[in-house]
């Protein structure tokens, strides 16, 4: 699989080698007393400062992905291939090298709520890791988190800081979190749908400040999402996952203009259009795969596909680069130019 | 009530499977223990080998023997038939504490998580009141009210436990009035008397029968001990509770068999009842959402 | 179609509004929940009703099919008062019939304990004098026309995907033939795949039976996919409706703008969030 690491796409400013390299990441996870895979051959890279969206439906593996990364698997998980952050392998690290790895690598989660406790103040919970883990004296610590609320559109920081979490809305809860996430200057922000929980006001405030906050702090963002618009709106580039692997990787600004997958195609068109309603929506038959149903020597998409042919059953096809992006599909070559989303 | 549904639908058959696979080992021993007391509490009076009120002082405190396996008493009774013909006031006492508090217990706390507001707030105010009141308290005032019998000692006891059933069951009932599937059969019209007895009931049966398992062991100890203070079953009935009052004596004596027999079946009942109980709570939660 | 008709008819039932909503208020003790909204729905017609959470919306839902008491107002379904609790069971199922409703979570809002066709049946024998073979017979079509197979109407809830699971959901609501359905979220929760297909067969069953949609949600580009006019509500009130092409084209109020802004879409960009994002602080 040599395809998966060609990078021909244009890097943002700065980067050089990637901060975060995935690299045929395979995951078994026992289901019924019995392994079975949850995440097939995924491969990615991350530089600093840029943001790649990882977009799928569920059972795609994007929120395994993430955990992963993060080394929060759940137990007797069997994981293969490697994670590197900033050259180091991130399953031999331990004690101090993981500590510091952790203070590296933030996560914001969907419902900020199931992630803080409730009894606590916000203050409490947001100075806790500079207090415990780095020795930073209360005082200094309440006023680094004062100074990063404000950097996520809180103004009267201190105030919050004395509030309990059900005193703020969801939207202000998120920042919060996202805030406390930035407090250990990480490099990388594992975002697993931020904003999926939240308004569409809310979320649009909440995207316009990680974009500021990757800007101003050259941080590596991997946004995990199951909407395709708002990853290719916010991201670099877009990987699409689907049965536990990535079909295609793409510059977001493409992804529907000139998709490379099928599926990917197929996701932008069931979408209902804002600016225009449809007779009916153009639908995917079926519904979404995990890996652990997926055929092991097809193309896991080939039963919903309509760009279907005998070829698609036959073998398990590679992620292979094509036109400055990567895809994971035989017939690509066949089908460039005929994918592009139209909702007519 | 009109006749449980379906038309074509295949029920699901439930599929048998061994105790052990359902329940575990320590589930599938104390569902055997459970059992094997129910059926000495039916049949135990009639294989009995010997009368079990008959005193013959002259053999008291006598040592197990080929005739009498477990020795005699302090008035010279034959210890197994005791316990054999005890089983069936000492098991049948806590069925009837269990029966009427789980039918209190479940009505209250269904007509408190249907009605909410304020019939669940003056519910709710009433089994506080109850709940300060101690078992043994109500027990004694029963045995003055009526008189002292396994017939006070349950009404007492019932009055006791059935707050906290109707607590621990209100919450799992109001859970489940809250899902949208009661709220969709509203919306289709059912009436309310319906919809709890074929819908909101049967999804909180697994809790109701792992509470009515645990309650029952409470009840075998609490039972025991009425009557150990005279207040319940009177001597010269055989009952475990009492079997302990008459014998304790013999315990300082160096004729410890007779007591401990006795409370070795009680603690055998409890503790399979409650271990039960426990598997079949862990069950009722796993099949939960 | 029909002219839009947000005007309230000053008394009595419109005739040609299958439902109608009039000064519809609901207070939580100190908090008003609903404030003053009034619309109405004509016949096979259907309305979206758009806010973010804390609007109102749901609270509203719940008023139409009766799962809230309206402080104040009237709510008129196929004629019927329906702002009052229900006397008596026969009212009860009347109402039934004439507003059904479809809930947002597919995995609680089906009896785990009940199979699919169990459940409609039970729905049959409510609402109609059926004998068992005709309500064999319907079952198995309502079955099909939700696009669930024989095999699937036999399962319990738990062996259905959430796809499948919101199809036995809106069988349920059609089992009842009902003139009105509140789809409050129905399609929020589902995969995009799976949420084209619903929408596909929504609108295939309001060209097949006729019946008319409130759809309670938050997403723009589904409500101009299912519905002709829209109301959109913000803490409590009503701040613009009109038809659902003109409001999302063209809307007015600042808020419905900034709503229109924040939706993410093709060619929508980073800019565009933090415009959106920008006006938000007004």
């Amino acid at each position: 699989m040599t395809a998966t690491t060609i990078e021909t796409q244009p890097q943002p400013a700065g980067a050089g080698s990637p901060l975060l390299e995935v690299d045929s990441l395979a995951l078994q996870l026992p289901v019924d007393g019995e392994y079975r895979p949850i995440l097939r051959g995924v491969s990615f890279t991350l530089a600093a400062g840029e943001a790649l969206g990882l977009v799928g439906e569920s059972g795609s593996g994007k929120s395994m992905t993430v955990r992963a990364i993060d080394r929060i698997l759940p137990p007797r998980a069997r994981l293969e291939g490697t994670i590197r952050f900033d050259g180091q392998t991130v399953a031999d690290l331990s004690g101090a090298a993981l500590k510091k790895y952790r203070g590296e690598v933030a996560m914001v989660f969907q419902d900020p709520r199931a992630h803080i406790n409730p009894v606590r103040r916000v203050g409490d919970f947001m100075t806790e890791v500079l207090r415990t883990n780095l020795g930073v004296k209360p005082k200094a610590a309440a006023e680094r988190a004062v100074e990063m609320l404000a950097r996520v559109g809180i103004p009267d920081g201190a105030r919050r800081l004395d509030q309990y979490p059900h005193e703020l809305s969801g939207g202000l809860l998120q920042r919060v979190m996202i805030a406390s996430a930035l407090l250990t200057e990480p490099r990388l922000l594992l975002a697993d749908e931020p904003t999926t929980a939240l308004d569409v006001t809310t979320q649009a405030e909440i995207m316009a400040i990680l974009d500021d906050l990757r800007r101003d702090f050259q941080l590596a963002v991997l946004f995990i999402t199951h909407d395709l618009d708002l990853a290719s709106a916010v991201c670099n580039r877009t990987a699409v996952m689907y049965a536990g692997e990535i079909v295609e990787v793409r510059q977001s600004s493409l992804l529907h203009t000139d998709p490379l997958h099928p599926y990917t195609s197929a996701l932008g068109a069931a979408r209902p259009d804002i600016s225009e309603s449809a007779h009916r929506l153009q639908a995917i038959a079926g519904r979404p795969l995990s890996a652990l149903e997926a055929p092991p020597d097809a193309c896991a998409f080939a039963a919903r596909c309509q760009h279907h042919e005998d070829v698609c059953d036959s073998s398990h096809p590679d992620l292979v680069a094509i036109d400055g992006g990567l895809t994971r599909c035989v017939r690509a070559d066949d089908l460039r130019g005929r994918l592009g989303v139209s909702h007519d | 009530m009109t006749a449980m549904v379906t038309t074509t639908a295949a029920q699901e058959s439930p599929r048998r499977r061994g105790l052990r696979s359902r329940l575990g080992v320590s589930g599938a021993i104390a569902a055997t223990i459970v059992a094997i007391a129910s059926l000495v509490a039916v049949i135990g009076p009639w294989i009995a080998p010997h009368d079990p009120t008959i005193a013959n002082l002259s053999q008291a405190w006598l040592a197990p023997s080929a005739d009498h396996l477990l020795g005699q008493d302090v008035q010279g009774r034959d210890v197994l038939s005791r316990l054999l013909a005890g089983a069936r006031s000492s098991m049948l006492g806590p069925l009837l504490v269990v029966v009427v508090c789980m039918v209190l217990g479940s009505s209250l706390a269904v007509i408190s998580a249907w009605r909410r507001g304020f019939t669940d707030s003056a519910i709710s105010s009433g089994l506080d009141i109850l709940f300060a009141f101690p078992a043994i308290l109500l027990a004694a005032l029963s045995a003055v009210v009526f008189s002292p019998g396994l017939w006070a000692a349950v009404a007492a006891l019932s009055v006791a436990y059935t707050p906290y059933v109707a607590r621990v069951l209100r919450g799992a009932m109001l859970r489940e009035r809250n899902q949208p599937y009661i709220a969709a059969l509203e919306v289709q019209g059912s009436g309310a008397t319906s919809i709890c007895i074929r819908h909101l009931l049967p999804n909180v049966m697994p809790l109701m029968v792992a509470q009515a398992t645990i309650l029952f062991g409470y009840a075998v100890l609490d039972l025991a001990v009425i009557s150990y203070l005279g207040l319940g079953v009177q001597p010269p009935n055989p009952d475990w509770g009492v079997m302990i009052s008459e014998n304790q004596s013999g315990i300082l004596q160096h004729y410890p068999m007779p007591a401990l027999a006795a409370g070795a079946c009680i603690v055998a009942v409890v503790v399979a009842m409650n271990l039960l109980g426990e598997r079949l709570l862990e069950r009722s939660n796993a099949s939960g959402r | 179609m029909t002219e839009p008709s947000h005007t309230t008819p000053s008394s009595g039932a419109p005739s040609d509004a299958v439902l109608a909503v009039r000064n519809l208020r609901k207070d939580f003790g100190e908090v008003t929940a609903v404030d003053d909204v009034s619309f109405t729905v004509p016949r096979g017609g259907s309305l979206g009703i758009v806010g973010e959470s804390g609007s109102g919306k749901t609270t509203v839902a719940k008023m139409i099919v009766g799962l809230e008491r309206p402080t104040s107002g009237e709510i008129y379904a196929a004629g019927h008062d329906r702002s009052k609790p229900a006397r008596g069971g026969a009212e009860r199922r009347r109402r039934g019939r004439e507003v059904q409703i479809v809930f947002q979570d597919p995995y609680s809002s089906l009896d785990p304990r009940q199979p699919i066709a169990a459940m409609l049946d039970e729905v049959l024998r409510l609402h109609h004098e059926m004998s068992q073979a005709d309500r064999r017979a319907r079952v198995v079509e309502l079955i099909d026309l939700v696009g669930l197979d024989e095999r699937q109407g036999q399962a319990l809830p738990r062996a259905l995907s959430g796809g499948q699971r919101q199809r036995a959901a809106i069988a349920r609501a059609l089992a009842a033939q009902p003139e009105v359905i509140i789809l409050d979220e129905s399609v929020a929760a589902l995969d995009v795949s799976i949420q084209a297909q619903i929408l596909n067969l929504l609108a295939d069953v309001r060209d097949d039976v006729g019946v008319s949609f409130v759809l309670i949600s938050h997403d723009l580009a589904v409500v101009r996919q299912l519905t002709e006019e829209v109301v959109v509500m913000r803490n409590g009130r009503i701040v613009e409706s009109g038809t659902t092409t003109s409001v999302l084209d063209d809307p007015q109020e600042a808020y419905t703008k900034r709503l229109r802004a924040s939706v993410p879409g093709p060619g929508w960009s980073i800019d565009q969030v933090r415009e959106a994002a920008s006006l938000a602080t007004d």
